[in-house]
């Protein structure tokens, strides 16, 4: 059953295609005041972002957790 | 109405005989608001059902497992970084002239237990050079590179009545026992800022490369680490019903409290973004297991409790969320439906997948997706999570449990859900999983980058990253872009004190007050030796609500209790089977 059922899902998820409704943080749902906000949150991070990125990313590694 | 029958008033304040036959409800009354007496409550609990909460209210705790990264020291094992983070912190309660109550590193069969007053980090621990795995025989050992003895301690009580402790390959925070949602947020966050504060304390010390925590559950190369929850539960009630009430709920309550993700798939291989941090490393409905296979609801049976009368339930499927918000509508929902399941009037869903249909919620940040249930209906989480609500709403009504901490969990939670249906993106300044959508969004807009950039990637990592002047969590809040629940102020004092009103104050003040006569403390027992030559005096809490500050008195006073007061109160807690809550 689970297989079958995981089939179908991913159908589903094909038949959900780009959907009409947008997520929440895209830039359709998000007011003129959030817009602002959101910019001078963007340029505050540009600041503060790991350098680094791709070397940061691919050496956090984890061992296993519960 | 048929009731629960009270039991003899002589039984119930003695600690004579067995406990089978004593409700859970008697034993949880205190929690119960609004001064209301137990045959009011007696009458209202229907026949053959039991519960150990009333609204939201409910004994319940969190822990945390922290990611771990020293980039600066790649060679550094996990299991001696989170070493170095729990020692780190005894260290700084105890140069501060606090205590705590440790566990040495298992060097044999015996594992002592000892006082941490005056310890010092061992140099053994901090030097870069030493940290890795080649030297882990070494560090078990206890001797520094100067071949001095050293307590590696890999547990701890804190004085909030928190354990923090080596959890295998992370260093894992559990709260004190609360006795409702806003305060299991509080002692929840409190655990970060405790986490914080020791990364600072090594990162201070001289030579000792920086080691950075996350609370965040994965790191996208295969492996997740939890962020559990505790909730205490009638041992009456059946723990078949319990599951297959909880599963749909566990399916779809991601859409509120999820922590948001980068990458699809247990390695995040698939670009994209998925609301919950978890969701994508669960392959079971029910089982034992919380490491591999992991099931969306756990059965793990240690109440750390009087046993039967309480089971202590274990959620291993929610996400570690930063914001106040998420975190304390996670427990403020779940401790709702729990009482509606004890109750009897839990709305009965059953999802054809629960796995599957967990998956597909997660993977759709448009809350569109629907999942197939056994009624042939197709929902979507957010209309899973209303049926729950409209449920949750009668059900407070039929017992009059419209409390402000309840009621103000049923208004956040409907107005979340009709947000989700009117303007979502407004979610940004509360929700985690939005929050993050809007900010990697904006950001991806701005630079061209797809959902597999390693930008976009760091930005996921750093959203969760616990240092305020990189984690970007902190930066939403410090903007007054993410709303906080209460001031940081409030939170800063649980780091020190345990919430009043569970056992947890009585644990937590010995430990801080009395620390140099504890020689063990654990979730349901206390060893002291107040004289060093004289006997271990061991004293079990297996009520959870007995040993409050109430319970206490003076005994913590500065003018204080002395130790033998303290043995006295606590002898009086151990012999105090059940709980009278009568005059």
């Amino acid at each position: 059953m689970p297989q079958q059922q995981s089939g179908s899902s991913s159908q589903r998820e094909e038949d959900l295609g780009p959907g009409p409704a947008p997520a929440p943080g895209g830039g359709a749902a998000a007011s003129q005041a959030n817009t602002a906000d959101l910019d001078s949150l963007l340029d505050e991070i540009d600041s503060v972002l790991e350098t680094n990125a791709e070397e940061f990313v691919k050496g956090f590694v984890q061992k296993g957790g519960q | 109405m048929t009731h629960v029958p009270q039991v003899p008033r002589a039984t119930r304040s003695g600690h004579h005989g067995p406990t089978a036959a004593q409700p859970a409800w008697q034993g949880q009354f205190a929690l119960v608001p609004g001064g209301r007496d137990e045959a009011e409550i007696a009458a209202l609990i229907p026949a053959g059902r039991d519960t150990a909460g009333w609204g939201v209210h409910r004994v319940m705790g969190l822990e945390t497992e922290f990611g771990v990264h020293a980039p600066a020291n790649p060679g550094a094992g996990h299991s001696q970084l989170s070493t170095e983070v729990v020692n780190a912190y005894a260290d700084l309660v105890t140069s501060q002239g606090g205590s705590v109550a440790g566990t040495e590193w298992d060097y044999g069969e015996e594992s002592p237990l000892v006082d941490a007053r005056g310890w010092t980090m061992p140099r053994s621990v901090a030097h870069p050079s030493q940290l890795t795995d080649e030297v882990r025989p070494r560090l078990g050992e206890g001797y520094n590179e100067h071949g001095e003895r050293v307590h590696l301690l890999m547990n701890l009580v804190l004085p909030n009545g928190a354990r923090l402790y080596v959890d295998h390959a992370h260093p894992e925070y559990s709260s004190p026992e609360t006795t409702n949602p806003l305060d299991a947020m509080v002692w929840d966050q409190a655990g970060d800022r405790v986490a914080l504060a020791a990364s600072q304390r090594i990162a201070q010390a001289p030579g000792s490369p920086q080691v950075l925590l996350y609370k965040n559950n994965t790191d996208n190369k295969s492996v997740s680490y939890g962020a559990h929850e505790n909730y205490l539960v009638a041992r009456a009630l059946d723990f078949d019903e319990l599951a297959a009430h909880l599963l749909p709920f566990f399916a779809a309550r991601q859409v509120i409290c999820g922590a948001g993700r980068v990458g699809i798939g247990v390695t995040g291989r698939t670009p994209g973004f998925q609301i919950s941090q978890r969701a994508d490393f669960f392959e079971e409905q029910v089982g034992l297991e919380t490491t591999i296979r992991r099931p969306i609801v756990n059965t793990r049976d240690e109440p750390h409790a009087v046993a039967d009368r309480y089971r202590r339930l274990h959620v291993i499927i929610g996400d570690a969320n930063l914001s106040q918000t998420s975190t304390w509508l996670r427990c403020g929902m779940t401790a709702l439906v729990l009482s509606m399941i004890e109750l009897g009037t839990c709305p009965r869903l059953e999802l054809v997948d629960p796995v599957a249909a967990l998956q597909r919620i997660s993977h759709d940040p448009t809350l569109q997706a629907t999942v197939p249930l056994t009624d042939r209906r197709e929902l979507t989480g957010v209309d899973l999570m209303e049926v729950y609500l409209d449920a949750a709403e009668a059900h407070v009504q039929r017992f009059g449990m419209d409390d402000p901490a309840t009621q103000d969990v049923l208004m956040a939670w409907r107005e979340t859900l009709d947000l989700f249906r009117t303007d979502p993106g407004r979610l940004a300044d509360r929700l985690d999983w939005v929050a993050k959508h809007q900010l990697l969004s904006g950001y991806r807009e701005r630079h061209g980058a797809g959902w597999d950039d390693p930008r976009v990637g760091m930005l996921d990592l750093q959203y969760a990253d616990l240092r305020l002047d990189k984690g970007l969590h902190h930066a939403l809040v410090r903007r007054g872009s993410m709303r906080t629940l209460v001031e940081e102020t409030v939170i800063q004092q649980a780091m020190h004190l345990p919430p009043a009103d569970t056992r947890a104050w009585l644990r937590g003040r010995t430990v801080d007050v009395h620390g140099r006569a504890v020689v063990g403390a654990s979730w349901d027992t206390l060893l002291l030796r107040p004289d060093p030559d004289g006997p271990v005096h061991r004293f079990h809490q297996r009520e959870p609500l007995l040993g409050t500050a109430a319970h206490t008195g003076s005994v913590f006073d500065d003018d204080g209790g002395s130790v033998q007061e303290l043995l006295q109160v606590l002898d009086a807690v151990d012999r105090q089977r059940h709980l009278s809550t009568g005059p």
